[in-house]
């Protein structure tokens, strides 16, 4: 995958993104007003969007692996995961309230979140290297947000918009990965105390580990450093949820431990 | 409500169908008016006559249990089928094809009670304690109606699709899990086809014994000790035909597999 795009114009689709999500507007897709846009652009694109938080104050604390479900990857039209970046600002206290006039158009998606002890360098980095380098995995809320208009994304849209990350909360449960069977990790998310969906850590890349390890290889060809102490979000367990009605989710992995968020509108300062 | 010689009538016409077995038209073609109490009264009819003929009732199955399921069939309570002896299989052993229409697999929770449950509010919690152990378990779903197309008068009076049914695994105290979080995977000939979380059934699978347990003491009845409960599929239900492996896992329960006979 080649670079096409000239580094003015990486800089002015990543300033675009910054505006829109500076300012909770959304902007068309790139795809179609972008000629000849690859992956790797996108992922430059990114790297200019994040920049710009960087510079304004955001430290950047870990990564996110998205499109990691057989699901998503047909609706999207890839085979392979992506990722964006984490940062300070994005990350939420268990139970934390959050206000949902700061997001442009969250959803919600439960996933397990890795904490490394040693940095992983690919290529060459199996499930078992993960197991070996994690701390400890947390059950984790992902609120995804989409600067990109009604949410019309394909692979280079969402790769360039920060893999559409929004804010996250991690679970005050750790547990260590060596004593859970994470492909087999069942998922409940109740929202006011009533089921609302499930799902099984198999169907992020048929075990999370297994999304741990393909970042950890990725990154390692771009030659971006993977260290102890970030937090990775290895992918959704279930479905998106819609998050506009409000309400208290909790979700809950086999396990793992549970997380929980409360989503308000208005009066709360995020 | 049906006359009793329509029942009796209906009851023969069921019966027929999974002894042969052959496809029937939905019952509701010429009963519109029927309605879920005749299919209970139904599957009354039917227990009766196999216990005459020296069949044995080994427990329950519950239905329609997942949410996606109720919405689609417009109702919000499971439906509750018979499980009789003679149709437990072996775990690691071979399901009779033989009476089959077009067989379905999926996987679920089983409950095994130590203790007789009766009452119309039984809790969570008394069906915890009254549990000897909870299994995992593969249900063969087979639909005696033609392209399993069905309304819910007629598959409650089919029994709930009810064919064969194997328990296997490792047994636990449901004390010990949190069962609405086990991860379960549903594989054929070694390919996942369907996976879950146990809390996919109700948001937790002991609340299909509760719902059980209610639903029998509105009838005058309970749930003895003994019984074996199938809580309803956490997984889709997947095709599967003659010579299929299927298999399933459970997180902390273990696996359960079986042949269907070629």
């Amino acid at each position: 995958m080649t670079r096409t795009l000239e580094q003015a114009a990486v800089e002015r689709h990543g300033d675009e993104l910054y505006d829109a999500f500076l300012n909770r507007t959304t902007v068309p897709n790139l795809r179609d007003r972008v000629a000849g846009i690859t992956i790797t652009d996108a992922y430059h694109i990114q790297a200019h969007f994040v920049e710009r938080r960087v510079r304004a104050g955001e430290a950047i604390v870990g990564k996110k692996i998205g499109v990691t479900s057989r699901a998503i990857q047909e609706a999207i039209g890839v085979f392979e995961p992506d990722f964006g970046q984490l940062t300070s600002a994005m990350a939420f206290e268990d139970g934390a309230a959050i206000d949902l006039d700061s997001l442009i158009q969250p959803r919600a998606e439960a996933e397990i979140a890795f904490v490394l002890k040693r940095d992983l360098k690919g290529p060459g980095i199996t499930a078992t290297d993960v197991l070996r380098a994690t701390d400890h995995v947390r059950t984790c809320f992902e609120i995804v947000d989409s600067r990109i208009c009604g949410w019309d994304i394909k692979i280079e849209d969402t790769v360039a918009d920060n893999a559409s990350c929004g804010v996250y909360v991690l679970g005050e449960d750790k547990a260590d990965p060596r004593d859970v069977d994470l492909t087999l990790a069942g998922l409940l998310v109740e929202r006011d105390g009533e089921a609302v969906a499930s799902g099984v850590g198999a169907a992020v890349q048929g075990s999370p580990l297994n999304s741990v390890a393909w970042l950890a290889n990725r990154l390692g060809q771009l030659g971006i450093p993977f260290r102890a102490g970030e937090v990775i979000l290895s992918g959704s367990l279930g479905p998106l949820l819609p998050v506009s009605d409000g309400g208290l989710l909790v979700a809950t992995i086999g396990g793992v431990g549970s997380c929980s968020i409360n989503f308000r509108r208005g009066g709360v300062h995020a | 409500m049906l006359d009793a010689a329509a029942i009796e009538k209906l009851t023969g016409i069921v019966a027929a169908a999974q002894a042969a077995p052959h496809t029937i038209a939905k019952l509701t073609d010429d009963y519109p008016g029927m309605t879920v109490a005749d299919s209970y009264a139904v599957q009354d009819a039917l227990l009766a006559r196999w216990q005459a003929e020296g069949r044995v009732l080994a427990g329950y199955k519950a239905g329609l249990t997942s949410k996606a399921k109720m919405d689609q069939m417009g109702v919000s309570e499971p439906s509750f089928g018979l499980l009789m002896a003679d149709t437990i299989d072996a775990d690691g052993g071979i399901i009779p094809t033989g009476k089959l229409i077009h067989p379905r697999a999926e996987a679920e929770i089983a409950f095994v009670m130590k203790d007789e449950l009766a009452g119309a509010a039984v809790s969570i919690g008394d069906v915890i304690a009254a549990t000897d152990f909870v299994q995992p378990a593969l249900e063969i779903i087979d639909s005696r109606f033609e392209k399993f197309k069905f309304d819910l008068v007629s598959v409650i009076a089919d029994n709930g699709s009810s064919a064969r049914f194997l328990l296997g695994g490792r047994p636990r105290r449901p004390q010990e899990l949190d069962l609405r979080t086990i991860g379960i995977l549903l594989e054929r000939n070694g390919e996942v086809a369907a996976m879950a979380s146990s809390g996919a059934v109700l948001g937790h699978p002991a609340r299909a014994v509760q719902m059980l347990v209610a639903w029998l003491h509105a009838r005058g009845r309970t749930l003895p000790a003994g019984s074996i409960v199938l809580t309803g599929g956490a997984t889709e239900a997947i095709p599967v035909t003659k010579g299929d492996a299927i298999a399933a896992r459970f997180q902390d329960m273990g696996g359960i597999s079986v042949r269907m006979e070629r």
